[in-house]
Order: C-alpha cells, then sequence, then structure tokens
C-alpha cells in the first residue's frame, strides 16, 4: 500500500532508508529524506526575515483592508476608514480642472464668439471642448465623424444650409432648425409639390432632369427648365443656387442632403422631408453653444464673416 | 502496563527504537519526515563581523567607494548651461516636461530608446566584465556592497573591530551598548537620509529642491521617495548586508552561466595550501606532510560574506577580494610567497595543482608566481564586447545624426476624405511639428507630389502648396492641415509632407496618403 505511486516516479517517503541526520556530501546540507529518483532535497532553511516580511504583507493587507475600500458587498463595497474612494478622487480633480478653467470658461460665456476665435488659447479651449459636447450631444444624428447622413447635414464639407460662419453656425445651434418652442429657430418649408397636386408626375420627372443638370450631373431638360423657374427659383434661386434667408440648399453642387439619386430627389419634390434640429440653447449653456459652433467650424468648412460664400446666395 | 518492552522501544540510544512489536518482525522507523524536531523551516541570519583588512585590494576598494559615492552624491549639482529656455543642471529627469537631460544630450520620451540601448549596454557589459574578470561588478561596484562598505566602516569606528564588536553584540543591553548602538544607528541613518535624499535631485533642480526640502515646503513624494529609499538603505546595507546578495539578488544565479574555466574568480589554492597545519614546525618535525595554510581563519574573519574561502566558489562569494588582502598580510608574516589565496581562473587552478600533484608544490608555486590573467580573447567575451560595441556605435551615430526638427503625420479616421460643392475632395491631417532646438524656429511645410493639389492650415486658410510655420522652443506643436485635390483627379495617391528647416536644411520627409473614392471621374 504504501508504495503505491512509487513506481510512476511520484515522490514518496522512502521507508526503507534511515533519513535522520543524513548530510548530503557536496553541499554538506541535510536533506529532508525526500527523493525523486535518486535526486534527494537539500534543507536548506529560509531565511527568517523572510517568514517576517511574509508576515508583514499580510499586517499590510489587513490595515489595508480596514483604511481603504476593500471588501465588495451585493451592491456596493465597504467603504474604509479613510473614506477614500477612487471615483470621488476623480471627481475632486475635475472640480479642480474646473475651478482653474473657470475665467477662460467665463471669458468664452462673455465674449462675441468671434472674439472667442480670434484668441489662440480660447479658440484651443473651444476647439477641444466643442469636441467633447459634439460627441454627447451631437454624434446621435450627424454622426461620430460629424460627416452626417442622408437627411442629416454633413458639416464637415462648404456646403451649409444656414450659413458656415461662426455666428450663423452658433446661432443654428442655439436655437435649432424647425424646433417648435423656440422663435427664433431656422424654419422654412418646401410645399409638397406632387402631394398636394401642384405638379403632376411629368412636371416633377422633368424638374428632376433640369436639377441634375444644374450640378452638370444629367443633361438639360427645357421642359424641367420652365418648371423649375415658375416653381422652384423663388427660394432655390434662378441657376440653382441656393438661398440661406430660407434655408433652401443649393441645388448646383456636388454635396446633397437626400441623396443624388433621381428617386431621392423626385420624391422630395413630390412630398418634402423636413428634418429638424433642436434648440440646444434650451438644453445647454451658451458658452458650451459657442464651443461648439468653433469646433463645428474647424472641421474645415467653415466661412469668414463677410466673405464671398457668407453672404446668403451669392454663388457663382 | 509500562514494561521493559516499552521502556526499551523509547529510549533513544536503543537499536530496537521504533520497533512496533518485541518479537514481531522488525518494522523500520515511520517517523513523520518533516518533523518539527528535525528541521528548522527558518533560520535566523547570523551576524557578520568582518575584520580590518590592509592591502592592495582593500586600497582599490575604498577609492572606488569614495569615487562612486562621490559621483552619487556630486552629479545632481553639476550645472550645464543650456540658454533660458532649458534647465542648467547637467544630469536632470525632468518627469514633468518629459525630458532628460544629460550633458549636452537632450532626449525625448519618443526617444526612450536611448536608455533602453545604454540598459542593454549595460547588461552586456556585465556579462563581459563577469567573464573576464568574475563577479567584479559584485565585489566593487554593486551599490549593496558600496554602501555596506561604508556602513561597516561607521560601525567600525564606533564599535570597534571584529572581537570588540562581536562581543558587543552578544552582551546584555547595558547602557555603553545602548550608547553605542543609538550612535551609529544615528550615524547611519544620517548616511541613509543623505543617500535617499540625493536621489530626488536628479528629478528637480538640486539647489532648489535642497531649499525646499530643508523648508518643508517640498512636494510630498518629494519627502516619501527619501523616506523610502532612507529606509532601504538603512535596512539593506545596516542590517540584512550579505542577505540581500544571498537571497533577494538575482544576479548570484546567473552567474553560472557568465562563468567559464577562464574567468578570474577568487581561489583558494588548496594545492598549495593542503593539508593545513596550525603547527607546522611540530608537524614538520614529525614528519608530516604540510602546506602553507597556517589555518588562521584571517580570510574567514575577514569575509564580509561570512563563508570560508577555502570550501571552493561558492554561491555567497561576491568576489570582494579582501580574503586575498588578509592572506596575503598573513604569509608575508609567516614568510611565505602572497597567493596562497589569489584571483584566479579555474584552468590556471587545475593547472598548478597538475603540477603540485606530479612535480611538487614548490614547482607549482614558482608556476604560479606570475599573476593569474584571464584570457580574455575568446569566443564568449569577443561576442559580448562586439554586441556591446555595435549597440554603442550604433547610439553614437544616432545621438550625433539626432536632428532638431521632426514631424509626425495622421491622417484624419473619420472621416475618411470629404467632398467639396464643386466636386473636389478634401482630406485632414494631424501633424505634430518638433522643435528640439533651444529657441523658436520658423519651418517651411511643404507638399512633395500631387502636383494638382493645394493646402492650408487651420490658422491661414490660405491655398497654397508651402507655408511658413513657427514652432515655439523645446515643444511640440500640433498643426491642422487640409489638402484638396480637384473634382477631376479626386483620386486616392500617396504623396508626402516634406518640413524644412531653413536655417540648417535640415528635412523630414513623411509620407502620407490622400484618400478619396474609388471610382474615376469621367
Amino acid at each position: 500500500m504504501s508504495n503505491i505511486g512509487a513506481d510512476e516516479g511520484f515522490p514518496r517517503v522512502p521507508e526503507s532508508e534511515p533519513h535522520r541526520g543524513e548530510i548530503d556530501q557536496p553541499t554538506g546540507t541535510a536533506t529532508t529524506g525526500h527523493e525523486w529518483d535518486g535526486i534527494k532535497e537539500l534543507n536548506t532553511p529560509m531565511p527568517r526575515w523572510w517568514l517576517w516580511v511574509f508576515y508583514a504583507t499580510h499586517v499590510w493587507a489587513l490595515v489595508y483592508i480596514v483604511l481603504f475600500p476593500a471588501i465588495p458587498l451585493l451592491k456596493d463595497s465597504t467603504t474604509g476608514l479613510l473614506g477614500w474612494h477612487s471615483r470621488s478622487e476623480v471627481a475632486e480633480e475635475i472640480d479642480t480642472a474646473a475651478v482653474a478653467r473657470a475665467d477662460q470658461f467665463e471669458r468664452i460665456r462673455n465674449l462675441p464668439i468671434e472674439q472667442v476665435a480670434d484668441d489662440e488659447t480660447l479658440r484651443n479651449l473651444a476647439v477641444r471642448g466643442g469636441e467633447s459636447a459634439f460627441k454627447v450631444n451631437c454624434v446621435q444624428c450627424h454622426g461620430a465623424d460629424a460627416a452626417g447622413g442622408i437627411g442629416f447635414a454633413n458639416l464637415n464639407d462648404d456646403d451649409w444650409i444656414w450659413g458656415g460662419s461662426l455666428e450663423a453656425i452658433e446661432q443654428t445651434i442655439a436655437h435649432g432648425v424647425r424646433h417648435a418652442g423656440d422663435d427664433e429657430t431656422r424654419l422654412s418649408e418646401m410645399p409638397a409639390f406632387g402631394r398636394d397636386g401642384m405638379l403632376d408626375r411629368e412636371q416633377i420627372a422633368a424638374v428632376t432632369r433640369h436639377v441634375l443638370s444644374l450640378s452638370g450631373a444629367g443633361p438639360a431638360d427645357p421642359a424641367g427648365a420652365t418648371v423649375f423657374a415658375d416653381n422652384c427659383a423663388a427660394c432655390h434661386g434662378a441657376s440653382g443656387e441656393g438661398n440661406r434667408d430660407v434655408g433652401a440648399p443649393r441645388l448646383s453642387d456636388a454635396v446633397w442632403l437626400y441623396s443624388s439619386d433621381p428617386a431621392a430627389i423626385r420624391a422630395q419634390i413630390h412630398n418634402p422631408k423636413h428634418g429638424a434640429m433642436p434648440s440646444w440653447s434650451q438644453r445647454l449653456d451658451p458658452a458650451t453653444v459657442k464651443q461648439l459652433a468653433i469646433y463645428v467650424h474647424s472641421l474645415g468648412g467653415g466661412e469668414e464673416e463677410g466673405s464671398r460664400e457668407a453672404s446668403a446666395g451669392a454663388i457663382d | 502496563m509500562a514494561t521493559l518492552i516499552d521502556t526499551i522501544r523509547n529510549d533513544p540510544r536503543s537499536p530496537r527504537r521504533g520497533l512496533q512489536g518485541v518479537g514481531a518482525e522488525p518494522v523500520r522507523s515511520a517517523e513523520p519526515v518533516n518533523d518539527r524536531e528535525l528541521r528548522s523551516d527558518y533560520e535566523a541570519r547570523r551576524h557578520i563581523f568582518p575584520s580590518r583588512v590592509h592591502g592592495a585590494f582593500r586600497r582599490i576598494k575604498w577609492t572606488l567607494v569614495a569615487l562612486l559615492l562621490g559621483i552619487y552624491w556630486g552629479t545632481p549639482w553639476i550645472r550645464w548651461d543650456r540658454g533660458p529656455a532649458a534647465p542648467d543642471q547637467a544630469v536632470l529627469l525632468d518627469l514633468a516636461r518629459r525630458r532628460f537631460y544629460f550633458f549636452g544630450i537632450e532626449i525625448w520620451p519618443q526617444e526612450f530608446y536611448y536608455v533602453a540601448g545604454l540598459l542593454i549596454m549595460a547588461a552586456l557589459g556585465l556579462f563581459l566584465v563577469t567573464s573576464v574578470a568574475g563577479r567584479a561588478w559584485c565585489g566593487y561596484a554593486c551599490p549593496q556592497t558600496v554602501w555596506t562598505d561604508l556602513f561597516i566602516a561607521v560601525e567600525r569606528l564606533v564599535e570597534g573591530d571584529r572581537n570588540a564588536r562581536a562581543k558587543l553584540d552578544a552582551s546584555p543591553w547595558t547602557l555603553t551598548k545602548i550608547r553605542k548602538r543609538l550612535t551609529l544607528w544615528s550615524l547611519w541613518l544620517v548616511i541613509a537620509a543623505a543617500t535617499g535624499g540625493a536621489w530626488v535631485f536628479y528629478f528637480a533642480d538640486a539647489p532648489t529642491l535642497l531649499v525646499d526640502l530643508v523648508s518643508g515646503t517640498a512636494a510630498p513624494v518629494a519627502y516619501t521617495t527619501v523616506a523610502l529609499l532612507a529606509a532601504t538603505t538603512f535596512w539593506l546595507a545596516g542590517f540584512m548586508r550579505e542577505q540581500v546578495c544571498t537571497y533577494m539578488c538575482p544576479w548570484p544565479r546567473i552567474q553560472g552561466a557568465m562563468l567559464d574555466e577562464h574567468s578570474l574568480i577568487v581561489t583558494y589554492n588548496d594545492w598549495r595550501g593542503e593539508p593545513r597545519s596550525r603547527h607546522a614546525k611540530k608537524a614538520i618535525a614529525a614528519g608530516r606532510d604540510v602546506g602553507d595554510c597556517v589555518d588562521c581563519n584571517a580570510c574567514v574573519a575577514a569575509c564580509p560574506m561570512g563563508i570560508d574561502i577555502r570550501n571552493g566558489q561558492q554561491l555567497e562569494c561576491i568576489t570582494c577580494a579582501l580574503c586575498i588582502d588578509a592572506c596575503n598580510r598573513i604569509m608575508e608574516k609567516v614568510g611565505k610567497p602572497r597567493g596562497l589565496v589569489s584571483y584566479s581562473t579555474l584552468a590556471d587552478y587545475e593547472r598548478h595543482a597538475q603540477t603540485a600533484a606530479t612535480l611538487g608544490r614548490d614547482t607549482a608555486r614558482a608556476e604560479q608566481r606570475g599573476p593569474s590573467i584571464s584570457k580574455v580573447l575568446r569566443p564568449r567575451t569577443i561576442l559580448y564586447f562586439g554586441l556591446w560595441a555595435t549597440i554603442g556605435v550604433a547610439m553614437l551615430v544616432a545621438l550625433a545624426a539626432r536632428g532638431e526638427i521632426g514631424m509626425t503625420v495622421l491622417h484624419d479616421r473619420a472621416p475618411l476624405f470629404t467632398t467639396l460643392s464643386d466636386g473636389s475632395v478634401r482630406n485632414g491631417y494631424e501633424l505634430k511639428l518638433v522643435n528640439k532646438a533651444g529657441e523658436p524656429r520658423s519651418l517651411a511645410l511643404a507638399i512633395q507630389g500631387l502636383p494638382d493639389a493645394t493646402m492650408w492650415t487651420a490658422e491661414n486658410g490660405e491655398r497654397t502648396r508651402s507655408a511658413v510655420v513657427d514652432v515655439p522652443p523645446d515643444s511640440v506643436r500640433d498643426l491642422r492641415v487640409f489638402v484638396l485635390r480637384p473634382a477631376a483627379n479626386a483620386a486616392p495617391a500617396d504623396f508626402a509632407f516634406v518640413l524644412t528647416d531653413p536655417r540648417s536644411n535640415e528635412t523630414v520627409v513623411e509620407d502620407a496618403r490622400f484618400e478619396a473614392k474609388e471610382v474615376t471621374r469621367k
């Protein structure tokens, strides 16, 4: 019984050998009597300080458990005598940072947006702050890359429905688009030419061909041009250059809010969809709105105040 | 009923002890192997009181102790003018501003490979030294050895030499002992505090920090660091000493692979010393063979590791060579040639032993007269040196060619590209322009390739193919750059940004990619 496993090389107590006081000759160290295939284990004692260090780690752990949050409970954990928590520490750090930046935020809040953008420190702060606010409030519609989608404006490009200057962007963000409950909201409505019987199917098809020809995406259509001049040019301009005062998109460029697909254009003429955007001044403070505007302006399509592109409708 | 049988069985002297029953077949002992009585699991450190040693190696060691401690304590106070934009401390690890200054060299975090290279060189250098001269690092240059040496010297100053220290240690806690120990520990603490104190000077302007430390206005982390290092110095050099080398340090375990028969090790030449005798004259008179060892134990008394070198090469031996000094002094006194304990390679030792066995001890002693010189040129040392030198030269070349300007280009991930009203396609890039010089630079940034493309920056909307960008001294400037290709050519393509310093004509070229829809426009 006692030798079960011995043949397989398991360690065993060598009952047949007296191990007491056995000294390994080359090292002069006593052996434990344990033997593996003729190799014996030396009985080298651990240093005692090692034992004390081992105990000290236990004491350290116990003190730690008492002082710091340590034991997980069902919903929470023990709080520890020191009352320290990594989250409260982060909260403190955030507060400290907020206090340190408070006067810069104050200046952003009080200065006109043009002056904020002219100050390099404030602009950098606004771009970073606006980026953070954008990720929280805007990406749901405009996308993480601010490139929008069908029905949601791409904010990277140079095509602006309501204007691409700092002030125009700030105005759009602050009061939204077609937001009921804000008197200053951007408001416009395109008639439902097909649904309300103002244009028949053939006329809509013709004017669709004409709209595509405006940006060189199709051949000219004289019948469509007539329909366009009679029904559309009032808002979209004689050559489809758009009108930012009424939020009429430019039709003569390569950027399309609702796709350049003829079917999509026909649908939009028949019964137009109207996008909406909340009035952010009702949810965010003015400093954040300014930061958002400066961030959006910085994405690459921002226009200078008074520049040629900024004045509505004056597109070549 | 206690019987005679029980008495016999329990008598430790009895050969029948442990028998399960008298009259039955004898059953061999079944004592527990891990019987407490048989073994001690933990062993208290036995105090070592190394005696004072005079000699050549001791002098070398004192010189090195002074030199190394001088370097450690003195380096942070060396000044090095770098102009107004950078600190004037010769060696400084500026963690807050993420710069490492070493005399004329300034290293940025992204250049930390220089430090990695230095560490690799240090490791290879250690291999090289070990394969040539054994554990020279352990015996002479390791901080544990240097500080322990210093602490033992202070200990000797306060408590006396070996015998006095041993006696004091064994004595009860009398007033004298308390006074001496308090004096000793205070002195150790001062050295330990100075050790910890000097460390933090490498991380901040030393004169300023010293004033702050003394006036109590330094950062808490500075005091914590000083206290921690003071505590470990006090503990490791004062009380742990040889335990660090024997139990904590991995280096002794690596030694075995580094040493070979041509490495210098501290050797007891037993072919010369044995048989040892304390009464050589009597023994010779009695016609017995007598070696040179007079068994005076001077080598044992001198050993800071508490071993007997006469037992041969041992893991504990740090090759500090103090036993060589101790033995040589005795050999001179008894009128025998020095070198009974000597630096010797295993090959030399075996040669001498062979000679002693065949031609006699005197011939071997004559053969030994010249010092044992390690056979330096052998494949492993050549390999170590080759690797060490290659890395060293590569680092020197890299340092010499290290430019003062740099650039990284990061293409916008989202959106990859933006189509503008006129059908042209715009890409956005984050450029980081690096100016490592101590003064501001106006750098020229240009597009290489894509003749149809134009670029502009977020600050300056002017369409151009090259722009001048100001970068402040010793800093990185983030620059957002847009590149535009007209509708007719708006296809993906490779190009490059070129950054030029007009003053030095140093040029950095970074490849970049222009992204657009793959379809070709007709």
